[in-house]
Order: structure tokens, then C-alpha cells, then sequence
């Protein structure tokens, strides 16, 4: 569990937070600190609750029960990028957001959009549209980011480019990151804390301290790497 | 016929336009049957085979229509109804349309409205016409409410499915982006219910001018029907002809009006033909 005071140097405390759905108890009182500017990646099998987790802290799920609390503001990119289609780019980033149109310019210029910032969604590719779902987050400077597999349906190549993209755009604005996946090697190349999530409960809480650009052939990645794949359950490759 | 045109899935990639497929070649091939049949159709009546009485000759039919139209009851008799149907669209897409948006945006809306609304939809309008001339006499406003009343159903109900059928999704992403209410209906609701009912406004046209034939051949004095009523008196099967092919024409052209409005408003599902 992180060593951190609750209430204290937070973006978000989360304590004993459940959620069921009919007899299936998917977080079982949970909890979990996120401190400002934290990279977190959180792992888990399928149907182990991660989605249910961030759904709960970006608000979408008003039957958990337990302390929830977020200090700052929240922004989520989901795994399908979810652009409004009959807005054109520019318009899903400034969509709800009271900024002059330079912040959205500038948001797209980060992510190397600012040539379809007048097309309409479904012209874009998938690695564009998700890089302009990510534009439309961090254009609203969130405390908390949540990223729900945002890269799962990318090609491998496109997102190798959206990973850096990422881990950049993060060392620029500093947001606390909450990344879901079930990708280990996602998790260890960008993370700086790797959670798994089990049976309701964050199982496992480990730091990633190698310096980035990170190399999957880093020993403490090996390391962390045969850990996390045994959290999960799943027997490292070599070993049998 | 419009909604599998309208579902049909939309190809999101960037792409070339079409070439047409059948050049200007080959494209009389199409015209050979139907002028065919006019031709038939015409040495049938010149030989006597098919009497006036029961069909006009083609050749007779173009004459009496340019007949029609320089003697001014043709231009006459379209203004008539046409003022009728759009009148009575106006009136009926305006209640189709609000009653939709109560029901669509509100639980309580939905059970006040839904239920009586599915209710009428049973009812075969056209044998409303014995009510409406108790109700109305036999002026216009029966004809206009008939209309109003054609019209009104198939947008409430496409409408309605639009709104509901909005992706949830979008709806989320709504609440992460701290939309509010008025905004949410604005910016997602709204415009995600657009396509739908747009199909539900070409539905509502044909069907508009369908209630204004039937309505015109109840105890009109002017308009299209009139003047095929008044024809079948006296047995002109030529003034018939012309007053169906000019109702026929004119809903082909609101037809293409609504075509082009898609095309206007829902330029972002195919914004890849530019």
C-alpha cells in the first residue's frame, strides 16, 4: 500500500469503496492514494474491476459506496476516443470549456493535430482521433487524468508514437495519470507506480524507478515485469 | 426505403469520389422501355384500341396540360393545394416535433405523451374525414388538419426514437467535459437525434401529400383534387393524368428539398466526400 498520509498531498483518496453489480462484488472496500503528478498504471485481469475503479473517479458511477474524494479537476480519455462526430476537432476540444481559442490551438498543436483541426472526426485515423481525445483532457489542465485503454485499439506502430506522446505531454503538464490497461509492458515503459488490481483490491503496489526513455530489457523492468505477471496470475515466459 | 439508406454503414475513410459507374454511353439503354410503353401506349389510342374514356393518349395528355397551364387553372389549382400542405405541415411538424421533444427529454414527458400519441397512431386517419366534416364543415380547415394530423406522426415518432437513440457514451463523455443540462440537449442530444429525424421529415412529406389527395377529393372547390374531381365528370381522362403526374412532380421536389437538407446537415457523416 503507498506510504502516504490520507487527506494529505492527494489528487485522490479513495477509502473502502465498493461496488457490486447484483451478487458480484467487483471493489471490495478498496483504497488508494493518488498523489499530484503521480504516473500510475493500474493492471488487472479482465472483469477485475479497473474500468469500474476509473469509472468511479471520474464520476460516472454513482452506486459505489465508501469515501471518494478528488481535489482538482478530472479529464478522461476513453478507450474508444468518444469525439462528438458532428462536432469537427476544434470544437470537441473547446466543447464545454470556457478558454479562448488559443488553448485549443495550442492543445492541438501538442499533439500534432493542428492540420485537422477543422475536419470532422470520422475523417480522422484511430491514432488521431485518440490523440485529439487526449487534446480534449489535457486542454482542461485536469489534476487527475484517466486514461482507460486509450491505446488497446492502435496499431502497434501508432502506438508506440501515442506512448512517447503521452509520457511527454505528461512530463510537460504534470497531472496526476491514472492509466488503465492490461498491457505489463504498457504499464512498465510509462508508469512510475504499478498497481494490480484482484479481487477487489489493489494487490499489489509497486514503484518503477528506471530513468525514461525506458527499454524493456532494463533489468529492474525484468524484474518487475515476471512480479507483476505472477500477480496477475499468469506464468512468465521461461518458467513453467 | 429511406432508412436503409440512411443506416447503411457510413465509410469513415478518407476516399476519392466515385466515378460514375454507367457512362453517358450507355446511359440512353435506361430510357428504351419507358419510351417504348409511350410509344405502344400512343398507337393504341390513335388506332382506337384504348378509348379516351378510359385512358387519354399521351400526345393528348402533353397538349391538355400546356392547355392547362396557359389558361392559368393548372397554376391556380397548385397554389391551392399547395398553400394547403404547407400550411398543414407546418402546424403538424411543429406539434410533431414539441410533443417529441416532451417525451424525449423527460420520464414524466414520456408517460404523458408517449401513451396517446401510440394510441392515435392506431387510428386510420383517413377515416377521420366523417369527424373532421361534422367537426369542421367542408372548408379548409379539414384538409389542413388532415395534413397536420398526416404529418405530425411519423416525426413524433422518429424524433422521439432519435433522441433516445442518442449513444450513452456520448453522454458520459458530456458529464466528464461538466456539460450541463442545456448544453448536454444542445450539443449531443439534439444533433444526435438530427438523422433520425430528418428520415422522419421525408416520411412525414410523402405522407403529407398522400392526406392532401385524399382530403382534396372530399367536397374541395379548388385545387388539384378539384380539378381532377371536376374531370372525372365529364369523363377527361387527359386532366387526370396531368393532375396525378403534377402531384407526383411535386412530391419528387420536396422529396429532393429534405435530399439536400441531409446533405447539408449531415455533411459530418460524410464529410470524406468533402
Amino acid at each position: 500500500m503507498a506510504a502516504r498520509l490520507p487527506g494529505v498531498d492527494t489528487v485522490a483518496s479513495v477509502r473502502g469503496l465498493t461496488r457490486a453489480f447484483g451478487d458480484r462484488v467487483v471493489l471490495d472496500a478498496l483504497d488508494l492514494e493518488i498523489g499530484p503528478g503521480e504516473f500510475i498504471a493500474l493492471l488487472g485481469r479482465s472483469g477485475s474491476g479497473k474500468s469500474t475503479l476509473l469509472r468511479a473517479l471520474a464520476g460516472l458511477d454513482r452506486e459505489v459506496t465508501g469515501e471518494l474524494s478528488v481535489t482538482g479537476s478530472v479529464a478522461v480519455a476513453f478507450q474508444e476516443p468518444r469525439l462528438v462526430p458532428w462536432k469537427r476537432v476544434l470544437a470537441n476540444i473547446t466543447l464545454g470549456l470556457d478558454a479562448p481559442a488559443e488553448r485549443a490551438h495550442a492543445a492541438l498543436a501538442e499533439v500534432g493535430l493542428t492540420e485537422r483541426a477543422q475536419a470532422w472526426p470520422l475523417t480522422l485515423s484511430g491514432g488521431e482521433a485518440q490523440r485529439a481525445s487526449l487534446a480534449r483532457a489535457l486542454v482542461r489542465e485536469p489534476g487527475l487524468l484517466l486514461l482507460d485503454e486509450p491505446f488497446s485499439a492502435l496499431d502497434a506502430l501508432t502506438r508506440i508514437t501515442i506512448h512517447q506522446l503521452v509520457v511527454e505531454l505528461w512530463a510537460r503538464h504534470r497531472p496526476a495519470v491514472l492509466l488503465v490497461t492490461h498491457d505489463v509492458d504498457e504499464a512498465l515503459l510509462l508508469a512510475d507506480r504499478v498497481l494490480v488490481l484482484d479481487e477487489g483490491r489493489i494487490a499489489h503496489d509497486s514503484p518503477v524507478t528506471a530513468p525514461r526513455p525506458r527499454h524493456r530489457d532494463n533489468p529492474e523492468l525484468i524484474t518487475l515485469r515476471a512480479d507483476l505477471l505472477a500477480a496477475l496470475g499468469v506464468a512468465p515466459e521461461g518458467r513453467s | 426505403m429511406s432508412v436503409i439508406e440512411l443506416e447503411a454503414p457510413a465509410d469513415v475513410r478518407p476516399r476519392s469520389r466515385p466515378q460514375p459507374a454507367r457512362t453517358w454511353g450507355k446511359a440512353w439503354q435506361r430510357w428504351l422501355s419507358p419510351v417504348a410503353v409511350l410509344a405502344i401506349w400512343q398507337i393504341a389510342s390513335s388506332t382506337g384500341l384504348l378509348p379516351p374514356r378510359l385512358l387519354a393518349a399521351p400526345a393528348t395528355i402533353a397538349a391538355t396540360a400546356a392547355n392547362l397551364i396557359e389558361t392559368g387553372i393548372l397554376p391556380t389549382a397548385v397554389g391551392v393545394s399547395l398553400q394547403r400542405v404547407l400550411l398543414g405541415f407546418a402546424a403538424g411538424a411543429a406539434a410533431g416535433i414539441l410533443l417529441a421533444l416532451v417525451a424525449g427529454l423527460s420520464r414524466p414527458g414520456e408517460n404523458a405523451v408517449d401513451p396517446l400519441m401510440q394510441m392515435l397512431r392506431a387510428l386510420p386517419f383517413f377515416g377521420l374525414i366523417p369527424l373532421f366534416i361534422l367537426w369542421f364543415g367542408i372548408g379548409e380547415t379539414p384538409k389542413v388538419l388532415l395534413v397536420a394530423l398526416a404529418v405530425a406522426f411519423p416525426l413524433y415518432l422518429n424524433t422521439f426514437a432519435g433522441i433516445r437513440g442518442v449513444d450513452g457514451k456520448l453522454a458520459e463523455v458530456a458529464h466528464t467535459l461538466k456539460l450541463g443540462r442545456a448544453a448536454l440537449i444542445r450539443h449531443i442530444v439534439l444533433p444526435g437525434a438530427l438523422p433520425q429525424t430528418l428520415v422522419g421529415l421525408r416520411q412525414s412529406l410523402g405522407v403529407a401529400w398522400l392526406a392532401l389527395i385524399v382530403a382534396e377529393q372530399v367536397n374541395a372547390t379548388a385545387g388539384l383534387g378539384y380539378m381532377i374531381n371536376d374531370a372525372r365528370e365529364f369523363l377527361r381522362t387527359d386532366v387526370i393524368v396531368v393532375g396525378l403526374l403534377v402531384y407526383s412532380a411535386l412530391g419528387l421536389l420536396t422529396d429532393s428539398l429534405v435530399r439536400l437538407l441531409e446533405r447539408r446537415a449531415l455533411s459530418w457523416r460524410r464529410g470524406f466526400l468533402g
